[in-house]
C-alpha cells in the first residue's frame, strides 16, 4: 500500500454509501422520529414530540398479548427448526454426493419461491376443507374438520417450512468445518455411535445451531406474509398489527412505535442469546 | 508368531484392487514404516488394520487375536490421523482424557495418566489450551498423547509429519522416535516420505501398486534394493538398461550401450536387465577410470556438488562431497570409477518405474 | 465416511416430503377442472391457466415484478461490485462498519423497512412510483450481490492481479481484463439471486405500491386475502415454473449449490 493517503476505497464505496445513507439510514431515522410524533384522528400527524404512542402500546394488554404470541410463535418455530434442521444437516453430510445434491435442491430450492406461494400451499393443506381434513374425514378418522387455519399452530408449521432452510445452511456450514476424521478418531478411542454424536458431532455443530437459531428467531418474530395469510384478522402478530396501523387505521406514529419496539425486543433477545452463548462456548469458538 | 501379522491382505473397490495380497509382520516394540507413493494402497492397509475399511480377503492378527469382525472401537489401537482429528471443542487435557473416559477409567486415575501422557510429549504446560490456539507441532503432540494414553497394543501413524513444515518435520522425527521408544509401543507408520521412513523405522515395507516390493531394514532397502522401483523411489539412483553377459555369486559382467562393465553378484540368468548405481558411489578419478565423460551440468548444493556427466552409457548423476576445493566445471572431461559391488543388477521386468 | 442408516433415510424422506408438500399441492390444485380448491385434482384441465388471460391485472403485476427485478438487481449490482472491491481489497478505517452498513437490510425486520420506505417516499412524493419501488428493492437486494461478489473475490489469488500490474497493466485494465472475468460468475450469481429476491419480495413492497405499480406477490396476497379460487394456484404455478426455469439456468452458469450455500462450503 502506497505511502500517500489513498481514498480510492471511499470513491469505490461512494455510490453504495450515498444510496444507503439517503434511502435507508434517513428513512430509518425518520421512522424513529415518527414514532415520537403526536397523532390525532382528525388533525393527523403534527410536529410536537410525544411519548403517547409508546404509552399506548405499553399500557394496553392487547399489545402485550400480540407481542407474547409473536415471540411464542418465533420460539416454537426456532425449536422445531433445530429439531428438524440439525439432524437433517448431519444426515445430509453423510449422504452420497448424488442424493445429496438432490436433497439440497429440495431443502433450499423453496427459498427461491415466494413466501406467498408457499403459504398458499399450506393454506390449501390446512384448511377446513383442505388436504389433511378431507383425507382424514374420507378415512372416517374424524367427523368434523380439525381447525388448523387461523391458529398459531398452523402459522408455526408454515413458518418452519419457510425458516428451516436457514437452519440447515447454518448447521451444515458448521459441520463442513469439522474434520471428518474426528469421528473416526473417537471411534478408535472406543466411543459408541451415540457417544460420538453426543460428544463429538453435536458440540462441533453447536455454533451452527446457535447462529441458525438467531436467524430463524429474528426472521420468525418479524414475519408478515405467513401469519397474515394463515392467521387472518383472528391471529394477529406484531408485523400484521403494524400493517393494520399503517394501512387501515392510518395511525402512523403508533405503527412506528410498535415496529420500533419489535426491533428493540428482537435485538435484546439476540444480545442476551449471544451473551449466553459466549459464556458457554466462547472459550473454544472465540 | 509375530505381534502383528498381515496375511495375504486384499482390498478391492469394484474392479480396482487397491491392496493386493499384502503380507508382512511387525515385531513387538518395533517401529515399522509402510512406504510408497500416493495410491500405492498404504493408507487403505492402515484403514483395514484400524477397522475403518472392510477387508476383502486375507487376515490381520494382532497378538494372536484375529481382528476380523472386531469393530474399530473395540480394537484398542492408538491412531494418529494425518489431519490430527483433534476435538476442537475440547482442551488438550480433555482430548487426551477422552479415550480413558470411554474405557471407564475413574477420574483420579484419568488425571494421573493424562498428566503422564502430556509429560511424555512435553505439553504439560498447555493442558488447558484449545487446539485452535496451538501450532501444528503442538497439535501433533496432542494427537500423539491422545493415542498413547490408552496404552494401545499398536500405534498407527498416518502420514504424521506431512502437515508440518520442513524444519519442524526434522525436529518431530527425532521426537517421534524418542516418544515411541519411551512408550515402548509397537508402531506402524504410513508415509510417502522415504527419508522419514529410513530415519525412523526398524523395518521398512515398500509398497507399489498394492503389492509389497521389499521388506527389510532401512539400510538394506537402501543398499540392496530388490527392484528398479525400490532403487529409484528410495534415494537417488542412476538406472540404465543393460544386458547381463555372465554372472555368479562372485560378480558379473554386463554390457551397456556397447560398453562392458563389471558388476556385483546376481542370481539372474543372462539376458536383459537393469543396472543401478547411486550417485554418491561414483568417484571422479585421474587414474583407473572405468568410464570417461564430459560434465554437462553442475549444481552446487552446499555440502555437495551434483554433476551430470555424459558418458558412453548415458548421462550419470555424480554426487561429490564439497571438500572446499574447486570442482570440475561444465565441459571438462572427467574419469569415473566405482566398486563393482556398487553397480547393482536388477530384473528388467520392473523397468521404468 | 459412514453412511446413513434406515432411521436417517426415513427422516430425510419425510423431511423432503414436508419441504415439497405446499409446492406439490399448489401445482396440483392449479390443474383442477372444478371451481374450487381441491387436492388431489379430480381431473386435468388448463381452465385456470386460461383464466389468467382474462385477468389482466395479474399479467400487469407480473410484468411489473419482472421490470422491478431487472432494474433493482442491476442497480444493486452497479453499487455492490465497486463496494465489494473496496471492502475486499483494501484495509482502511471503517471497513468493518461499512460492510455491516451494506449488509444491514438483512438485519432490520422487513416490516420496519417497509414503513421506513413508506414514510420517506411519501415525504418526497415518490410513494407508489416505480422508481421509488426500484430504489427500495435495490437496497434490500444489495446484500445478496455483495455477499456473492465478496465470496468470489476472496477466492481470487491476489498474485494474479499483481502479475498483471508487473506486466504493465493499469488499474482499470487489471479490473477489466483480470479481476472482472474471474469474478463474473459471482456477479451473475449475485444478480440472479437479487432478481429472484426482488421478484418474491412482499413484506416491504406491500407498503409502497399503488394499484398501478403492484407486483405479482402483492397481487396474489391481496387476492388470497379476499377469495380463494384455483386462479391463485394457477398464477402461483406459473411463478413456480418460472423460478424453476431460472434455477436451471443458474445451475448451468453458476452452480445452484454455490448460489444457495455460498462459496465457503464446497
Amino acid at each position: 500500500m502506497s505511502a500517500r493517503t489513498d481514498y480510492r476505497h471511499w470513491a469505490l464505496s461512494a455510490p453504495a454509501l450515498v444510496l444507503f445513507t439517503t434511502f435507508l439510514l434517513a428513512p430509518l431515522i425518520m421512522t424513529l422520529v415518527l414514532s415520537f410524533r403526536h397523532f390525532d384522528f382528525y388533525g393527523g400527524i403534527d410536529d410536537s414530540v410525544s411519548l403517547a404512542s409508546y404509552a399506548e402500546v405499553l399500557g394496553d394488554w392487547y399489545f402485550y398479548e400480540i407481542f407474547g404470541r409473536t415471540f411464542a410463535i418465533a420460539l416454537a418455530t426456532t425449536v422445531l427448526c433445530v429439531l428438524i434442521g440439525a439432524p437433517a444437516s448431519y444426515f445430509l453430510n453423510r449422504m452420497r454426493p448424488g442424493f445429496r445434491s438432490v436433497m439440497i435442491l429440495i431443502i433450499l430450492g423453496p427459498l427461491l419461491i415466494s413466501v406467498v406461494v408457499r403459504t398458499l400451499g399450506w393454506a390449501i393443506i390446512l384448511g377446513n376443507r383442505g388436504v389433511i381434513n378431507t383425507f382424514l374425514m374420507d378415512l372416517g378418522v374424524i367427523e368434523a374438520p380439525i381447525k388448523m387455519m387461523y391458529t398459531s399452530g398452523g402459522i408455526v408449521l408454515a413458518l418452519v417450512h419457510v425458516m428451516v432452510p436457514y437452519m440447515v445452511l447454518a448447521v451444515w456450514a458448521a459441520l463442513q468445518r469439522q474434520d471428518p476424521a474426528t469421528e473416526a478418531a473417537a471411534e478408535s478411542l472406543g466411543a459408541s455411535p451415540l457417544t460420538i454424536f453426543r460428544r463429538i458431532v453435536l458440540p462441533q455443530a453447536m455454533p451452527g445451531v446457535l447462529s441458525g437459531s438467531l436467524i430463524v428467531f429474528s426472521l420468525s418474530a418479524s414475519a408478515f406474509a405467513t401469519p397474515a395469510i394463515l392467521g387472518g384478522r383472528r391471529v394477529k402478530v406484531v408485523a400484521t398489527s403494524v400493517y393494520d396501523e399503517f394501512m387501515n387505521t392510518l395511525n402512523w406514529p403508533l405503527g412506528a412505535a410498535i415496529a420500533i419496539l419489535l426491533m428493540v425486543s428482537i435485538v435484546v433477545v439476540m444480545v442476551a442469546w449471544n451473551r449466553l452463548v459466549e459464556a458457554r462456548f466462547g472459550r473454544s469458538y472465540a | 508368531m509375530a505381534f502383528l501379522e498381515l496375511n495375504a491382505l486384499t482390498k478391492r473397490f469394484g474392479p480396482v484392487t487397491a491392496v493386493d495380497r499384502i503380507s508382512f509382520n511387525v515385531e513387538q516394540g518395533s517401529f515399522v514404516s509402510l512406504l510408497g507413493p500416493s495410491g500405492c494402497g498404504k493408507t487403505t492397509t492402515l484403514q483395514m488394520i484400524a477397522g475403518f475399511e472392510n477387508v476383502t480377503s486375507g487376515k490381520i492378527t494382532l497378538n494372536g487375536r484375529d481382528l476380523a469382525g472386531v469393530p474399530a472401537r473395540h480394537r484398542g489401537l492408538g491412531i494418529v490421523f494425518q489431519s490430527y482429528a483433534l476435538f476442537m471443542h475440547m482442551t488438550t487435557a480433555e482430548n487426551v482424557s477422552f479415550g480413558l473416559e470411554m474405557r471407564g477409567v475413574p477420574g483420579a486415575e484419568r488425571k494421573i495418566r493424562v498428566a503422564r501422557a502430556l509429560d511424555l510429549v512435553h505439553l504439560s504446560h498447555l493442558s488447558d489450551r484449545y487446539p485452535r490456539t496451538m501450532s501444528g507441532g503442538q497439535r501433533q503432540r496432542v494427537a500423539l498423547a491422545r493415542a498413547l494414553v490408552i496404552e494401545p497394543e499398536l500405534l498407527l501413524l498416518d502420514e504424521p509429519l506431512s502437515n508440518l513444515d520442513a524444519k519442524l518435520r526434522e525436529e518431530m522425527q527425532l521426537e517421534l522416535r524418542r516418544i515411541q521408544r519411551e512408550a515402548g509401543v509397537t508402531t506402524l507408520m504410513v508415509t510417502h516420505d522415504q527419508a522419514e521412513a529410513l530415519a525412523l523405522s526398524d523395518r521398512v515395507v515398500v509398497l507399489e501398486k498394492g503389492q509389497v516390493q521389499q521388506e527389510a531394514a532401512p539400510f538394506d532397502v537402501y543398499e540392496t534394493p530388490h527392484t528398479a522401483f525400490v532403487s529409484s523411489f528410495i534415494g537417488k539412483s542412476n538406472t540404465l538398461p543393460a544386458t547381463l553377459v555372465s554372472g555368479d555369486a562372485s560378480g558379473s559382467i554386463v554390457e551397456c550401450a556397447g560398453v562392458r562393465l563389471q558388476a556385483g553378484a546376481t542370481p539372474l540368468a543372462a539376458g536383459p536387465v537393469q543396472i543401478a548405481i547411486r550417485p554418491e558411489r561414483i568417484e571422479v578419478v585421474d587414474d583407473g577410470a572405468v568410464l570417461t565423460g564430459k560434465v554437462s551440468e553442475r549444481v552446487f548444493l552446499g555440502n555437495q556438488w551434483l554433476l551430470t556427466v555424459a558418458t558412453p552409457v548415458g548421462n550419470l548423476l555424480v554426487l561429490r562431497r564439497n571438500a572446499g576445493r574447486s570442482e570440475a566445471d561444465i565441459g571438462d572431461t572427467v574419469g569415473l570409477a566405482f566398486r563393482r559391488v556398487d553397480l547393482r543388477i536388477l530384473a528388467s521386468s520392473e523397468a521404468a518405474a | 465416511m459412514r453412511r446413513n442408516g434406515p432411521f436417517a433415510i426415513g427422516f430425510m424422506a419425510l423431511f423432503a416430503l414436508f419441504m415439497l408438500a405446499p409446492i406439490i399441492v399448489v401445482l396440483g390444485v392449479s390443474v383442477t377442472p372444478t371451481g374450487y380448491l381441491e387436492f388431489p385434482p379430480s381431473g386435468l384441465s388448463l381452465r385456470w391457466f386460461r383464466a389468467i388471460l382474462d385477468n389482466p391485472d395479474f399479467i400487469d403485476a407480473a410484468i411489473n415484478s419482472l421490470k422491478l427485478g431487472v432494474v433493482s438487481a442491476t442497480l444493486a449490482t452497479l453499487v455492490a461490485v465497486p463496494a465489494a472491491m473496496a471492502i475486499d481489497r483494501r484495509r482502511f478505517h471503517g471497513r468493518e462498519a461499512l460492510l455491516a452498513f451494506f449488509m444491514s437490510p438483512l438485519m432490520v425486520p422487513t416490516v420496519v423497512l417497509g414503513i421506513a420506505f413508506l414514510r420517506f417516499l411519501t415525504l418526497i412524493g415518490f410513494n407508489g412510483t416505480f422508481s421509488g419501488l426500484a430504489v427500495c428493492h435495490a437496497i434490500i437486494v444489495t446484500p445478496f450481490v455483495l455477499r456473492l461478489v465478496l465470496a468470489s473475490l476472496s477466492g481470487l489469488d491476489r498474485a494474479v492481479e499483481k502479475a498483471a500490474v508487473a506486466l504493465g497493466a493499469s488499474d482499470w485494465t487489471v479490473f477489466r481484463r483480470i479481476t472482472m472475468p474471474s469474478i463474473l460468475s459471482g456477479i451473475i450469481g449475485g444478480w440472479v439471486l437479487a432478481f429472484i429476491t426482488s421478484f418474491d419480495e412482499v413484506t416491504v413492497t406491500i407498503f409502497i405500491v399503488n394499484p398501478s405499480t403492484t407486483t405479482l406477490p402483492v397481487r396474489l396476497f391481496s387476492h388470497i386475502a379476499q377469495t380463494t379460487d384455483p386462479l391463485v394456484a394457477s398464477v402461483s404455478a406459473v411463478a413456480i415454473l418460472f423460478t424453476v426455469a431460472v434455477m436451471l439456468l443458474v445451475d448451468r452458469i453458476y452452480g445452484l449449490d454455490r448460489l444457495l450455500i455460498g462459496e465457503g462450503a464446497k
